[in-house]
C-alpha cells in the first residue's frame, strides 16, 4: 500500500507537514482558520534534535498492533485500503494504543478529549496533505518497498 | 563599544490576523529574525537580524509576513545617501572591509537592455521551431583552419572539443562557497541537459565525480584540490585568472566554511581559511600562462580542451589576444555584473568593465588577428534571460556561463550574504542544517527546466529571424540594433542603432 | 471445516477474525453464556458511570456477526465438554460437534473465604451484568440506600470500580492487604502518586488491612477490618482478582495448572482445542515462567493466533507479558513488563527513574542485559508504546541508554540504520 515516508537527509524540521495536516482535518480547509478557531491535534510527530529531523506517521501496520490491543474496537484495519482508521466516537480514552504502538506514532488530543489523533492517510487531493505540502520532499507519499527490495 | 548607529536594513511586517504561531519562520530563519513569545502567546520579529532573503515569506502557510525596506528616511541627499550613510557607520564601528555577495547591484547601464534582436517579415520567412528542426548543438575548441586528410583519405581527427546541447554552461562555483547539495544539484543538471557545469577552485567532490563528462574542472591561483585524478575527472580545464566580481584580487573562504568534506576535497587543514592569492604566482607573463596552459595538455595528453577565464577589463581585448595565441583553446571573460560567493563591496561594486562591451570588443579583435577560430569565446556575468543569450551569441559569444541565474533556480533571492554562511536557502552555505534544506532532487529539476525553458525561447528567438541553427546566429550583429545608445557605444558594440 | 468459540470476548473475538483470516468459507459457531453482542469488559466501570452506554461499549459493528458468517448461541452456557467425541453439550440440550475448538471463557471473580461475602448487597465486578446490577442500586434511590461503598482490593478493577461509584456520588474506601495500591503493576512510588491522586477525588484507603467481615442481616451494613476498624457499608464490592474459567474442562484430561496450558500455537495438550485469553496460562516472555495474564491484548492476540492456526496456518504468539494502559479521574498511566524485581535480583536490574512531583509525573525504565524488562509511566505517558516495542523485541539499547529518559526519546535516539530499517519498510 501506500504510504508517507520521511527522508530524513532532506527534513528540514520547519514543522509544515503538522500546520497542513491540521489544515486538513479542519472543518474549515483554511489555515488560518482551522488553527485560530479549531481545535485539532495533527496526527504526525516530528521528532528533531540537533542538525537531525524527521516526521513520523502511523505506519498503518500490515499487522497493526494497536488494532490487536484496542479495547473498543475504535481501531480498526479497513481491509480495502490498508488503512488503520480510527473511530473517535467509539474511543474513550485508554491510551492502550499509546501503549502498544511501537512507532510512538499515536498522540493524545491536545485539547483534552478523551480521543487520540493518528494518521488517517487523507487523500483527498490524491496524496496526503503533510507529503503534498513538504517544501523539501522530504516526505514522499509512495508504494512500500517489500521486504528485501 | 558604545550606541551601535547602525540601523535595520529590513521590516518585518506579521499580519496577526493570520498569524497561527506555528513558528515556522522562526525554525526556518539562521539569523534569529523571528522568536515566540510565551508570555505574549505572539511571534515577535528581531528586524535588525533580517537580511531579507524571503525564506520565512515563502514558507509561512498563513502569508502573514512581509518584509519591506526599513522605512528609515535621512535627510534627502544625492551625494550622501542612506547606503553610503550606513556604511560608514558599519565600518567606523568594524574597522574593516565592506563585505558582499552575489553580482553588482548598483544602477549601471545593462546594454542588453539597449540591444534589441531583429525578427524576418515578408521576404525572408521565419521558421517555426515546433514543425521544424532547430539546431543548438554547440561545440567548444579550437577550430582547424582547414580540413586535412591523410593518405588514405581520412580527415586527422578535430582537436578535443566540448559538446554542448544548448549554448548555455554553468559557471564556476566551488564546493566551499556553495553546498555539496547545490554541486549536486548542478552536476545532475547539467548531464540530464546534456551542458557543462563548473567545479571553481574548490577541487572535486567524491561524489561528483561520476558526472565526469558534462565537469569542467578549474585550475585556480590556491590550487586547491588540484590532483592529476582530478585534472581527468573533467571534460574541460578552466585555468582561473580572474573573476568578474572581483577582478584583480584572491579569493577566500573563511576557515569557519572549511569543514571535514571540504578540507578533505580542497586538500587543506581543517578549519582553515583558504586563501587563493590575487595572482598565480607562476604566471607573470603571456608565456607563463602558455607553460601553464600545456602542463595541462601534457598532464591529461591533450585530450581535453583548455579554457582560461579572466575578468573584463579595460584591455580585455589584447588580453584575450594574448590568451588565444597562448594556445587556450576557450577563452571565459566575466563581466563586471557577474556574481560571487564573498568580495569587497566597493570592488565589486566599481572594478571591471561591462561584458557586452567586453564580448563585442574582444570578438572584433579576435577576428582582426584571424585568431577567432582557434578559441572559443564563452562570456558570463548577469546573464538574465534567453534574450541575453541570443544576444550574446549574435555579439560574438560561442556560449554563455550562468550562475547567479542557476543559483536562483535553485531559491536563491539574492540576499547577498553569500560570505556569512548563513544561507537559508542551502545554497551558499556549509552549515549541516542549513545544506539540508536544498534538496538536490528538486534543485535539478529546477535547473533542467530552466535550461529547458530558456532553449525553447532561444529557438523561438532563432527561428523568428529565420535562423535554423545556433551557429548562424554566432557573430551575427546584424541581427542586432541598439537603442538609446551613443555613436562610441554603438562603434564599440558593432551594432547599427535601431531604424539604421 | 466446523470451529467452535465458546467465550465472545477479546480471545473469541480474536478467534473468529483469526479464522477468517485463513479460512473465509468454514463454519464458525460461538457460544457464549452472555446474552450480548461482544463488548468490551474494561468499559464496565465506565458504563456503571454513565460515560459511555451499551452501544458504545460494542465491540465490534452490528453487523459483525453476520459479515463474518458466524452462528451465535449467545446467553447459552456449555454444559460439558467431550473431546474424545469433539463436541460440547448446551444446556439447551443442543448439541454441537467440532473439528476445532477453542476455549475462550474467560476468568472468573476470585471472592476469597471473607466472612459474610455471601451477603445481599456484596457483588463482584467483571461482566457486564455485574455493571447493570450495580448501577441499577446506585442508580435507584431508595433501592439500597447506598452511601458508603467498600470496596475489597485495590487492583485495577477495585480501582476502576472506585472510581466510577466516587464519581456517581457514593462514599468510598477501599480496602487493601498488600501496603500500596495496584502493587502488582506499581512501585512505591507511583502507588503513592496515584493513591494521592485518588484521596483528592475523596477516595480513602485502609492499606495493609483486610476485611474480615461483612457484618449485617441480609445485607451487610458494616466492614469489620482486621486491623479492628470498622467501616460503613451499604455496598460491598470483592475485587482482590480474577481466577481462569475452568469449569468446562475440569472433568477433561485437558492438562491445567492454574490455567489451560497451551504453547506458543495455543495448542493445548488435546489435538484440535485451542485455548486462549485469561482461561489459560501463557509463556510470560520476561520472567521466563508460565502463568496467567489476564490482560485484553494478550487475550485478542492470543485468540487472533489460535484462530489462524485453526484454519490451517502456522502462527505463533511468544510477546507474551504484562502491560496495562490505564487512568483515574483523568491521570494516565501506562506500565509493561517487570516493575518491582525481586529484592534479592536487584543487582542484575538497572533502573532509571524519573519523578516531577508538581505534576504527578513519574517515569522508571528498568533494564536487564541492556535490555528494557518493564517501565511505569504516570502522568507523561506519551509515545510509551516506543518502550513496550523495544521489551517485545528485546533490543539491546546499551548505547543510547542515557538518553532514554530524555523528553524528545524516539527513533532520533537510535542509531541511523535502526531507524532507517524500522521507518522505511
Amino acid at each position: 500500500m501506500k504510504k508517507v515516508f520521511a527522508r530524513e537527509e532532506y527534513c528540514l524540521g520547519c514543522k509544515l507537514c503538522e500546520v497542513y495536516c491540521v489544515t486538513s482535518h479542519s472543518r474549515s480547509k483554511d489555515v488560518v482558520k482551522a488553527h485560530k478557531s479549531e481545535e485539532i491535534t495533527p496526527a504526525v510527530i516530528i521528532e528533531s534534535g540537533e542538525n537531525l529531523s524527521f516526521a513520523l506517521q502511523c505506519r498503518h501496520c500490515d499487522d497493526a498492533p494497536c488494532v490487536r490491543a484496542c479495547i473498543t474496537g475504535a481501531m480498526q484495519k479497513d481491509p480495502e485500503t490498508g488503512i488503520v482508521k480510527y473511530d473517535e466516537n467509539k474511543c474513550v480514552g485508554c491510551w492502550t494504543c499509546i501503549m502498544t504502538c511501537p512507532y510512538g506514532a499515536v498522540k493524545r488530543d491536545e485539547y483534552n478529549r478523551n480521543i487520540i489523533s493518528k494518521c488517517d492517510l487523507c487523500s483527498e487531493t490524491g496524496e496526503p496533505a503533510c507529503a503534498a505540502n513538504c517544501p523539501n520532499n522530504a516526505l514522499v507519499y509512495k508504494e512500500q518497498e517489500e521486504e528485501g527490495e | 563599544m558604545s550606541l551601535s548607529l547602525k540601523n535595520p536594513e529590513f521590516l518585518i511586517e506579521r499580519n496577526y490576523d493570520r498569524c497561527i504561531n506555528c513558528q515556522v519562520c522562526e525554525r526556518q530563519c539562521a539569523n534569529d529574525s523571528h522568536y515566540y513569545d510565551e508570555e505574549m502567546d505572539k511571534m515577535l520579529s528581531k528586524d535588525e537580524n533580517c537580511v531579507n532573503c524571503q525564506r520565512c515569506v515563502t514558507l509561512c502557510p498563513a502569508n502573514a509576513l512581509s518584509i519591506r525596506q526599513y522605512p528609515l528616511e535621512y535627510r534627502k541627499n544625492s551625494n550622501w545617501t542612506g547606503e553610503m550613510i550606513n556604511n560608514i557607520y558599519k565600518q567606523a564601528e568594524s574597522g574593516g572591509v565592506l563585505l558582499t555577495g552575489m553580482g553588482n547591484p548598483t544602477p549601471k547601464k545593462i546594454y542588453w537592455d539597449h540591444i534589441l534582436l531583429n525578427a524576418s517579415q515578408v521576404t525572408n520567412p521565419s521558421i517555426d521551431p515546433l514543425r521544424e528542426p532547430m539546431e543548438l548543438k554547440t561545440f567548444l575548441g579550437r577550430k582547424p583552419g582547414k580540413l586535412e586528410f591523410d593518405e588514405n583519405g581520412n580527415p586527422f581527427p578535430l582537436p578535443p572539443q566540448l559538446e554542448l546541447d544548448t549554448p548555455i554552461m554553468f559557471s564556476a562555483m566551488s564546493f566551499g562557497s556553495i553546498s555539496i547539495n547545490a554541486c549536486r544539484s548542478l552536476a545532475r543538471a547539467a548531464t540530464a541537459s546534456g551542458i557543462m557545469y563548473n567545479t571553481g577552485e574548490g577541487g572535486l567532490h567524491q561524489d561528483l565525480y561520476q558526472y565526469k563528462e558534462n565537469t569542467i574542472v578549474q585550475v585556480a591561483s590556491g590550487r586547491f584540490g588540484v590532483h592529476q585524478e582530478y585534472l581527468e575527472a573533467g571534460a574541460a580545464i578552466e585555468i582561473k585568472i580572474g573573476q568578474g566580481a572581483k577582478p584583480g584580487i584572491g579569493g577566500h573562504l573563511p576557515g569557519e566554511k572549511v569543514g571535514d568534506e571540504v578540507s578533505r576535497t580542497r586538500m587543506i587543514p581543517l578549519g582553515t581559511d583558504a586563501l587563493s592569492p590575487a595572482p598565480h604566482h607562476d604566471i607573470y607573463s603571456i608565456e607563463d600562462l602558455r607553460q601553464l596552459i600545456y602542463a595541462l595538455k601534457e598532464a591529461t595528453d591533450y585530450t581535453k580542451p583548455v579554457s582560461v577565464k579572466i575578468s573584463a577589463v579595460h584591455n580585455v581585448a589584447a588580453i584575450a589576444t594574448g590568451i588565444a595565441t597562448a594556445g587556450a583553446d576557450i577563452i571565459s571573460i566575466d563581466g563586471y555584473r557577474g556574481g560571487t560567493g564573498a568580495a569587497p563591496t566597493l570592488i565589486r561594486d566599481n572594478v571591471g568593465i561591462p561584458i557586452e562591451l567586453a564580448l563585442a570588443a574582444v570578438d572584433e579583435r579576435l577576428r582582426r588577428e584571424g585568431l577567432r577560430d582557434q578559441v572559443s569565446l564563452v562570456i558570463g556575468g548577469t546573464i538574465r534571460n534567453s534574450a541575453d543569450i541570443v544576444k550574446a551569441i549574435a555579439l560574438g559569444a560561442d556560449t554563455v556561463y550562468i550562475a547567479s541565474a542557476a543559483l536562483i533556480a535553485m531559491g536563491c533571492h539574492m540576499c547577498q550574504k553569500c560570505y556569512t554562511g548563513k544561507c537559508n536557502w542551502g545554497i551558499a552555505t556549509q552549515q549541516p542544517d542549513l545544506v539540508k534544506r536544498l534538496n538536490p532532487e528538486i534543485g535539478e529539476e529546477r535547473l533542467k527546466n530552466l535550461i529547458r525553458g530558456w532553449s525553447l525561447e532561444i529557438k523561438e528567438m532563432l527561428g523568428g529571424m529565420g535562423i535554423n541553427a545556433i551557429e548562424s546566429l554566432r557573430g551575427n550583429r546584424l541581427m542586432l540594433r541598439g537603442i538609446d545608445l551613443n555613436e562610441r557605444e554603438l562603434a564599440v558594440l558593432g551594432i547599427k542603432h535601431a531604424g539604421e | 471445516m466446523d470451529y467452535l468459540i465458546i467465550g465472545n470476548s477479546a480471545a473469541g473475538i480474536g478467534g473468529v477474525e483469526g479464522i477468517r483470516k485463513n479460512d473465509p468459507e468454514g463454519k464458525i459457531t460461538v457460544v457464549s453464556d452472555e446474552p450480548y453482542h461482544c463488548y468490551s469488559r474494561p468499559l464496565i466501570s465506565y458504563f456503571l458511570s454513565g460515560k459511555v452506554d451499551y452501544e458504545k461499549m460494542k465491540y465490534r459493528a452490528d453487523d459483525f456477526y453476520q459479515k463474518n458468517n458466524i452462528e451465535t448461541r449467545l446467553g447459552t452456557r456449555v454444559r460439558t465438554l467431550k473431546p474424545s467425541g469433539k463436541k460440547v453439550v448446551l444446556e439447551t440440550g443442543e448439541v454441537i460437534k467440532y473439528d476445532k475448538l477453542l476455549l475462550a471463557t474467560g476468568g472468573l471473580p476470585f471472592v476469597p473465604p471473607v466472612k459474610g461475602s455471601d451477603k445481599e448487597n456484596i457483588y463482584t465486578f467483571i461482566k457486564l451484568d455485574d455493571a447493570y446490577r450495580l448501577k441499577d442500586i446506585v442508580e435507584t434511590p431508595g433501592k439500597s440506600g447506598s452511601q458508603s461503598a467498600v470496596i475489597l482490593g485495590a487492583g485495577l478493577i477495585g480501582l476502576k470500580v472506585a472510581e466510577a461509584l466516587a464519581k456517581l456520588g457514593l462514599k468510598v474506601t477501599v480496602v487493601e492487604l498488600a501496603d500500596r495500591v495496584l502493587s502488582t503493576i506499581l512501585d512505591q512510588e507511583a502507588a503513592a502518586i496515584i493513591q494521592k491522586h485518588l484521596e483528592d477525588k475523596g477516595i480513602r484507603f485502609n492499606l495493609a488491612d483486610t476485611i474480615e467481615e461483612f457484618a449485617g442481616n441480609k445485607k451487610a451494613n458494616t466492614a469489620r477490618l482486621k486491623s479492628g476498624f470498622t467501616l460503613d457499608c451499604d455496598l460491598g464490592i470483592v475485587a482482590v482478582g480474577v481466577r481462569p474459567n475452568l469449569e468446562l474442562v475440569k472433568d477433561t484430561p485437558l492438562e491445567v495448572n492454574r490455567g489451560i496450558l497451551i504453547n506458543n500455537q495455543m495448542e493445548t495438550s488435546i489435538e484440535d482445542i485451542y485455548a486462549s485469553g485469561d482461561v489459560c496460562e501463557g509463556q510470560d516472555m520476561l520472567r521466563g515462567t508460565s502463568g496467567v495474564i489476564p490482560i485484553w491484548p494478550n487475550a485478542y492476540n492470543q485468540g487472533l493466533t489460535a484462530g489462524q492456526n485453526m484454519a490451517g496456518a502456522d502462527q505463533s504468539y511468544d510477546e507474551c507479558f504484562a502491560r496495562n494502559s490505564i487512568g483515574f479521574f483523568g491521570l494516565p498511566m501506562i506500565t509493561a513488563g517487570i516493575i518491582n524485581p525481586l529484592e534479592e535480583e536487584i543487582d542484575q536490574y538497572e533502573i532509571y527513574r524519573q519523578d516531577s512531583p508538581g505534576d504527578n509525573s513519574y517515569k522508571k525504565i528498568i533494564i536487564k542485559d541492556d535490555r528494557i524488562v518493564g517501565f511505569i509511566c504516570i502522568n507523561n505517558v506519551d509515545r510509551a508504546g516506543i518502550l513496550t516495542g523495544l521489551i517485545k523485541e528485546q533490543k539491546n539499547i546499551a548505547d543510547i541508554k542515557d538518553k532514554i529518559l530524555n523528553a524528545d526519546f524516539g527513533y532520533l535516539s537510535f542509531s541511523e540504520e535502526w531507524r532507517r530499517e524500522k521507518l522505511t519498510k
